[in-house]
C-alpha cells in the first residue's frame, strides 16, 4: 500500500536495497593525517570526539581518494565508533566517495539561478565533450562528472565546481576550453572565486 | 545607505586582521567586554536585530531564552552552511570580513556565557574555510581568540567545522546533529537549542550575517542601528540577486529599499537582461511565494515582504523573465528538495520524490489534469507535517506556482509540451535522464 492512495508503490523506484561498501584495499592512516585528526579532536570536548568523523573521512579521502569498508573501519577506530555510524556519514554527506574518481570531479550546479542561466547545457556540452553522462568517471580515471545543488555564489552562474576549487560564469560554448585548460594547468586554469580582489 | 558590513569588501588587503584593526575592528568586543552579558543581551533585543537565516526571529531575545543557570557549558553555533538556492551573502561576509564574523561570535560567546563558538561551514565553500582559518590563527595569535582576550580575563574560543554537503544541515537541530558527528537531520522541538542543543547542553544557533551585524550595535548603539531600517525592520541588510538581471550580485542596503529598486536601479540588480521583460521574482531564497511584476513596491522587509503574501527568508532575489516556464522552473526546485530531504520525515521524503515525478510527468508532455489536484494534493500533505520547516520549503514551489501560472500547467497539459517560445529543456538528454 502506498501512503498516498493515488501514487503507485513497489514500481522500480522504491524499493530499498541496502548498498554494502566495497572492502578495498588495506587502509591504514599515515602517521601524519592521525596527528592532524588528533589535533582536530581537541576541538571538542574530550568525550565528544565523534564530531570530529567529518573531518577523519576527509582525511580518508584525501588520503586515498574515496572511501572503502577499510577506510570506515580505520575511521572507526580513530574516532572511536562504530563502522556503521561512519558508514551511515559515509552515505548521508554528498561529498564523500565510495568509489575511484576521476584526477578532476567536474561539478556543475543545476539549481535554479544556475539553470536560469544554462546550466542544463553546460552539462550537457561537458556530458559530450567527455562522453560521460552525470555520475561516470572515464576509463583513465581523468575525470568525473557530477550535478552537484546551489554552491552559494548564484550571482556568477553557471557555477562549476572542480574539486575544491571554482570555476565560474562558464558558458556552455566553452566546455571544451575548460577541459582543455584542466587538462594543460589543471586548477590553474580555473577562474577561481570572483571575490578575490584585483590588487591581491 | 552607506554599507557598514561589506563596506570594505573590494579592498585589497580588506580581509586581513592588519585592515580590519585599523578600521577600528574589534572595538565592539572590547566594549562588550566592559559590559555585563544582560547589558549586551539588551542593547541586541533594544535594537531590533531580526536573525538573517531565513526565520527572523530576533536575536536578543533567542540570547535571553538561553539557560544561563544551566550548570552546563553553553556554546555558540555559527550558521554558515548557506544552502538556500538563491542565497550566497554569508560567502561574501565571511570571504571578505572574516574578523567582523569572529568579533560577532564573540560578543555572542560574552552575551550567553559561552567558552565556545563553533562556525559551521557547509563543505563546499573550501576556499572559504582556507581563509576563516588563516584569519582565526592570526587573531589567536593577536590574543583577541583564546585565553585571556584583551587582557581582560575573559576566554574564548573559535573552530571552524566544515560540513559534506548537505543542504538540511542549514537548518538548526540538524546542524547541530552534524556537529556532533551524526546525520544533518532535525530533532524534535521542544526542547529548544536555547535549553538543550549542542552536546544537551545550552546552544544558540546564528546566521553569519546575524552575528556580522552585533559589533555595529554594540559600538553605535540600538538606536542607530534601528533607525537604519522601517520599524522592527533595522539595521543594515544584504540582499543576494540572481537569475535574469543585467547586474546580479550582493548588494548592502537598508529595509527601506523596494523590491523594485533593488530589481531595477542601476545601483543594484540593473533590470531585467537585454530586451526581456520581469516574469516573477522569489523574494527569499527557494522556498518562498513567487511574487508578481505588480506586486514589488513594497519595502524588502521582513514585514513589507510578509505583507505581500511572501518572505524576506535568507533574502536571495532569483528573478525570472518571460521565458521562463515556471513548470520547468518548479521541476528543477522539486529535483533540489528531493534530493536534498534528509530523510527523517516521510512525507517529506516520500513526498517530495513524487512532486518530482508529476512535475517530471507534465513536463514530459504526457501530464493530466487531474495531476494537478494530485500535485496541490500531495504538496499539502507535506506542509506542516515534518519536523522542521524543509517540508514547507519543499511544498511552496509547487503551491505557488500553480496558484500564480495555473494556465501554463494547463497548457502543457494540453498541448502535450512547453509552450514558451524559448523552451529548448523539454527535450534536453540530461534532464530526461533523471
Ligand atoms: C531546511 C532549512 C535550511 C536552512 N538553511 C539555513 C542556512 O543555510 N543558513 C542559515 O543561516 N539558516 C538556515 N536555516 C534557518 C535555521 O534553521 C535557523 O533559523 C537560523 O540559523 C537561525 O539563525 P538566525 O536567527 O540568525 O537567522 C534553514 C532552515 C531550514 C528549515
Ligand atoms: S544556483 Fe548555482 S550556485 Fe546557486
Amino acid at each position: 500500500m502506498s501512503f498516498h492512495p493515488l501514487m503507485e508503490y513497489g514500481a522500480g523506484h522504491h524499493q530499498s536495497a541496502r548498498v554494502l561498501p566495497e572492502e578495498g584495499p588495506a587502509f591504514q592512516f599515515t602517521a601524519a593525517n592521525l596527528a592532524k585528526l588528533e589535533e582536530i579532536c581537541t576541538r571538542y570536548p574530550a568525550e565528544r570526539r565523534k564530531s570530529a568523523i567529518i573531518a577523519a573521512l576527509y582525511l580518508a579521502q584525501g588520503q586515498q581518494g574515496y572511501i572503502t569498508l577499510s577506510a570506515m573501519r580505520a575511521v572507526a577506530a580513530a574516532i572511536r565508533c562504530s563502522t556503521a555510524e561512519v558508514e551511515d556519514i559515509v552515505y548521508f554527506y554528498t561529498m564523500f566517495y565510495t568509489r575511484p574518481m576521476g584526477k578532476h570531479i567536474v561539478m556543475v550546479c543545476r539549481t535554479l539561478s544556475c539553470a536560469l542561466a544554462g546550466a542544463e547545457r553546460v552539462t550537457e556540452t561537458l556530458s559530450k565533450e567527455l562522453g560521460l553522462r552525470p555520475g561516470e568517471t572515464d576509463a583513465n580515471r581523468e575525470f568525473s562528472l557530477l550535478e552537484v545543488e546551489c554552491l552559494g555564489a548564484c550571482d556568477r552562474a553557471p557555477v562549476v565546481g572542480v574539486n575544491d576549487d571554482w570555476h565560474e560564469c562558464q558558458q556552455p560554448e566553452a566546455a571544451k576550453a575548460l577541459i582543455d585548460g584542466l587538462r594543460a594547468a589543471g586548477a590553474g586554469s580555473l577562474t577561481g572565486c570572483h571575490l578575490k580582489v584585483a590588487g591581491e | 545607505m552607506e554599507p557598514i558590513l561589506t563596506k570594505y569588501v573590494k579592498q585589497p588587503g580588506g580581509a586581513s586582521l592588519d585592515f580590519y584593526m585599523k578600521v577600528g575592528g574589534y572595538e565592539g568586543l572590547r566594549k562588550s567586554l566592559g559590559m555585563t552579558p544582560d547589558q549586551v543581551v539588551d542593547v541586541v533585543k533594544q535594537s531590533g536585530l531580526r536573525g538573517r537565516g531565513g526565520a527572523g526571529f530576533p536575536t536578543g531575545m533567542k540570547w535571553q531564552f538561553v539557560d544561563k543557570k544551566s550548570p552546563k557549558p553553553k556554546y555558540i553555533c555559527c550558521n554558515a552552511d548557506e544552502s538556500e538556492p538563491g542565497t550566497f551573502k554569508d560567502h561574501v561576509l565571511m570571504e571578505r570580513n572574516p574578523h567582523l564574523l569572529f568579533e560577532g561570535c564573540l560578543i555572542a560567546c560574552h552575551a550567553i556565557g559561552a567558552k565556545v563558538a563553533y562556525i559551521y561551514i557547509r563543505g563546499e565553500f573550501y576556499h572559504v574555510q582556507q581563509v576563516l582559518e588563516r584569519e582565526l590563527a592570526k587573531a589567536r595569535a593577536a590574543g583577541l581568540v583564546g585565553k585571556n582576550i584583551m587582557g581582560t580575563g575573559f576566554d574564548c574560543d573559535i573552530f571552524v567545522h566544515r560540513g559534506a554537503g548537505a543542504y538540511e544541515a542549514g537548518e538548526e537541530t540538524a546542524l547541530i546533529e552534524s556537529l556532533e558527528g551524526k546525520k544533518a537531520q532535525p530533532r524534535l522541538k521542544p526542547p529548544f537549542p536555547a535549553v538543550a542543543g549542542l552536546y544537551d547542553c545550552p546552544t544558540a544557533v546564528n546566521n553569519v550575517e546575524t552575528l556580522c551585524n552585533v559589533p555595529f550595535i554594540i559600538t553605535e548603539g540600538a538606536e542607530a542601528f534601528a533607525k537604519l531600517g522601517p520599524e522592527k525592520n533595522g539595521g543594515p541588510k544584504l540582499y543576494c540577486i540572481s537569475g535574469h538581471v543585467k547586474n546580479p550580485g550582493v548588494y548592502e542596503t537598508s529595509m527601506h529599499t523596494t523590491l523594485r529598486e533593488l530589481i531595477y536601479d542601476p545601483k543594484f540588480g540593473g533590470g531585467i537582461r537585454g530586451g526581456h521583460q520581469l516574469k516573477c521574482v522569489i523574494p527569499g531564497g527557494s522556498s518562498v511565494p513567487v511574487l508578481l511584476p505588480e506586486q514589488l513596491d513594497i519595502p524588502a522587509s521582513f514585514d513589507g515582504v510578509a505583507s505581500a503574501g511572501s518572505m524576506l527568508g535568507s533574502a536571495g532575489l532569483i528573478v525570472m523573465d518571460e521565458t521562463t516556464c515556471m513548470v520547468w522552473a518548479a521541476q528543477n526546485l522539486l529535483y533540489f528538495y528531493k534530493h536534498e530531504s534528509c530523510g527523517k520525515c516521510t512525507p517529506c521524503r516520500e513526498g517530495g520524490d513524487w512532486l518530482h515525478k508529476l512535475l517530471m510527468k507534465i513536463e514530459r508532455g504526457d501530464g493530466e489534469m487531474r495531476d494537478l489536484d494530485l500535485l496541490l494534493s500531495v504538496a499539502n500533505n507535506i506542509a506542516g507535517k515534518t519536523l522542521c520547516a524543509f517540508g514547507d520549503a519543499a511544498a511552496t514551489p509547487v503551491l505557488t506556482t500553480i496558484k500564480t501560472f495555473r494556465a501554463e500547467y494547463e497548457a502543457h497539459i494540453r498541448e502535450g509540451r512547453c509552450t514558451l517560445p524559448a523552451s529548448w529543456r523539454a527535450s534536453h538528454p540530461v534532464l530526461a535522464a533523471h
